[in-house]
């Protein structure tokens, strides 16, 4: 019996969206699966020692990852202080010169290059940039690594807000006499403030998680440390040779210090997105 | 007759200085991150050399690596790294499409934004997050439930057989390939819905109007008018796929061999480093270690620079 040309379309499409939907579940049913696993294992060992107790010594209880934390809390504001002016800066000069120069061009071809280039491979430069020549692991480099991977997306955040600004708003200002540097910052920048501290937001929030360029960098610190010339603490490299430990509640800390930074960066994501729409509802 | 005198051409001067300052000040932070590039190139390369020197262009073929023979060969993590990559890939990229169809097609609109902005927080998701699931979580549930069966159903099957030969230990290429590909789904999953809404609502809505059916509109009209922008986002995919190193080293087995199973340990340029760098000696083993970073850098320079081209060609053909 052959099938009709229609009823074959019919079944064709019906597969293809029932495939489709499939598609949609598995994916969103994987990544609940792994959230979940996250939440039931990490949520536990999240409790008050965690916070306040040092990584322990191999085989003894207890212990927590208090240092791990101030060591990522301080180089996550050192990056934060560095990549913040320059990535702003550069973003500027892409977006306000940056029409027909060449330079321009190259620039943000790169940017776009280092969004998605291998971390680890950042972390290989910075150890043959300032480990190996400055003597020493320290906090600095592992800043230094994150602060690199970190204002590719400030460039880029800035440039795209600041391309929203109408023209209009541009000439107003330029016609009532106010040299170039004072239409960019007082004028256009202004305008899209919170588009740009969403970018600075989601660049933090990139780099909270980032482990590979801070194995050859920062490494890490048995002992609480505040000291950024010193090899300093951080919550994914803990994170990475806990887990990869024999003892169990070593294991268990890094399912915390995971759900910590899991937790922490969906936070600034979602927080970035209310903000960001919150200010564009405003206007 | 006196000439009119210009009461502000000093302070149009000024202006003019400040200006150019400005424009140098900025142009000195671009130029940061344009150097960036080439520092870590030049860097790589110097670092490098004495391995490259020693071992010349056969460092990519040779699948030799010994530490304490102080004999260095790229092949092994060049195929951990690329089989990696396309077992991911294989499976990203139809999940990916069937995500982007339903949410820019099927789904009720009401449902778009949600769905739509939590495949981008999964997309912000730490890959450490992964490595430690499918460490704990997934390569168990693999060894017991899955692999078993797998090599069960296969059976004799000349080629299968080898590829899926070994003891189901959990760890190894296939799984390390699994859950790269559930760390790059939300990436292309996102790109393709963007470059499927480039598509312009009239040719859709002829096409509907023509009676095709929406399984029809995805494939033969959304899918070829957004080709290109399609590719760079599975090569954007790939790039990250290929760098990729938490989730690959928690779950690939760390073995510096090639056995041609699947089931098998491997590993790949990023977990070589990752797990090697720290406690390399100075001289050949470092050097080699950044021969395999150069190799990677080059690798996913190449891939990128071609997916931001094809993304860069697909917007400029939505703009049009």
């Amino acid at each position: 019996m052959a099938i009709s040309l229609y009823t074959r379309r019919v079944l064709t499409n019906r597969v293809g969206i029932f495939l489709s939907m499939c598609a949609m579940a598995f994916g969103l049913s994987a990544l609940l699966w792994i959230l979940w696993t996250l939440l039931s294992n990490g949520f536990s060992a999240l409790n008050w020692a965690f916070f306040t107790q040092e990584t322990p010594a191999p085989g003894s209880e207890g212990g927590g990852f208090s240092n791990a934390i101030v060591g990522s809390l301080l180089m996550l504001g050192v990056t934060t202080f560095v990549s913040t002016p320059i990535g702003i800066l550069a973003g500027i000069f892409l977006a306000e010169y940056g029409d027909r120069s060449r330079f321009a061009q190259i620039t943000r071809f790169i940017t776009d290059m280092t969004l998605s280039a291998p971390s680890i491979v950042i972390g290989l430069f910075v150890y043959a940039l300032a480990v190996a020549t400055l003597g020493g692991f320290s906090g600095w480099a592992g800043s230094l690594a994150l602060s690199l991977i970190a204002i590719p997306v400030v460039v880029r955040t800035t440039e795209n807000m600041l391309k929203l600004v109408p023209t209009a708003l541009r000439e107003a200002a330029f016609a009532l006499g106010a040299p170039r540097w004072k239409v960019s910052l007082a004028v256009t920048l202004r305008a899209v403030k919170s588009g740009v501290v969403t970018g600075v937001l989601l660049a933090i929030a990139r780099v909270t998680g980032e482990t590979a360029p801070l194995l050859f960098t920062a490494l890490n610190n048995q002992f609480m440390s505040m000291d950024m010339s010193q090899p300093m603490a951080n919550l994914p490299v803990a994170i990475y040779q806990f887990a990869m430990s024999p003892y169990e509640n070593w294991q268990q800390l890094a399912w915390g210090g995971a759900l910590l930074v899991a937790l922490m960066v969906l936070a600034i994501n979602v927080g970035t997105r209310i903000l960001f729409r919150q200010t564009n509802l405003k206007k | 007759m006196t000439e009119p005198v210009d009461l502000h051409a000093g302070r149009v001067a000024v202006f003019r200085r400040q200006d150019r300052l400005f424009h140098g000040v900025t142009q000195f932070f671009a130029s940061i991150v344009f150097l960036t590039l080439f520092g870590i190139l030049v860097s790589l390369g110097v670092e490098a050399y004495p391995s490259l020197s020693t071992f010349g262009m056969a460092f990519v073929w040779t699948d030799v690596w010994d530490a304490p023979d102080e004999k260095f060969g790229a092949l092994i993590q060049i195929y951990g790294t690329l089989a990696t990559s396309v077992i991911a890939l294989l499976i990203a990229v139809p999940v990916s499409f069937g995500v982007a169809l339903f949410l820019t097609e099927t789904c009720p609109i009401w449902l778009r934004r949600p769905l739509g902005t939590a495949v981008e927080l999964l997309a912000g998701i730490p890959s450490i997050v992964y490595g430690i699931w499918g460490l704990f979580v997934f390569a168990p549930l693999f060894a017991e439930h899955v692999q078993p069966h797998l090599q069960a159903a296969v059976g004799d099957i000349p080629v299968l057989r080898g590829l899926f030969a070994g003891a189901p230990m959990g760890i190894g290429i296939l799984t390390a390939g699994l859950v790269l590909s559930l760390m790059v789904i939300p990436f292309v999953a996102s790109v393709m819905r963007d470059v499927f809404e480039t598509t312009p609502p009239v040719l859709k809505e002829s096409a509907y109007g023509v009676g095709c059916t929406q399984w029809e509109v995805v494939t033969r009209i959304v899918l070829p008018y957004t080709r290109v922008g399609v590719i760079g986002g599975i090569m954007l995919g790939l790039g990250r796929a290929l760098g990729e190193t938490m989730a690959v080293t928690f779950v690939i087995g760390n073995a510096n061999r090639i056995t041609g199973s699947l089931f098998s340990p491997g590993t790949s340029i990023a977990s070589t480093l990752a797990n090697e760098f720290g406690e390399a000696s100075p001289g050949l083993h470092l050097s080699s270690l950044f021969a395999l970073g150069l190799v990677l850098f080059v690798i996913t320079f190449l891939v990128l620079a071609a997916s931001n081209w094809l993304i860069a060609r697909g917007r400029a053909k939505a703009g049009r």
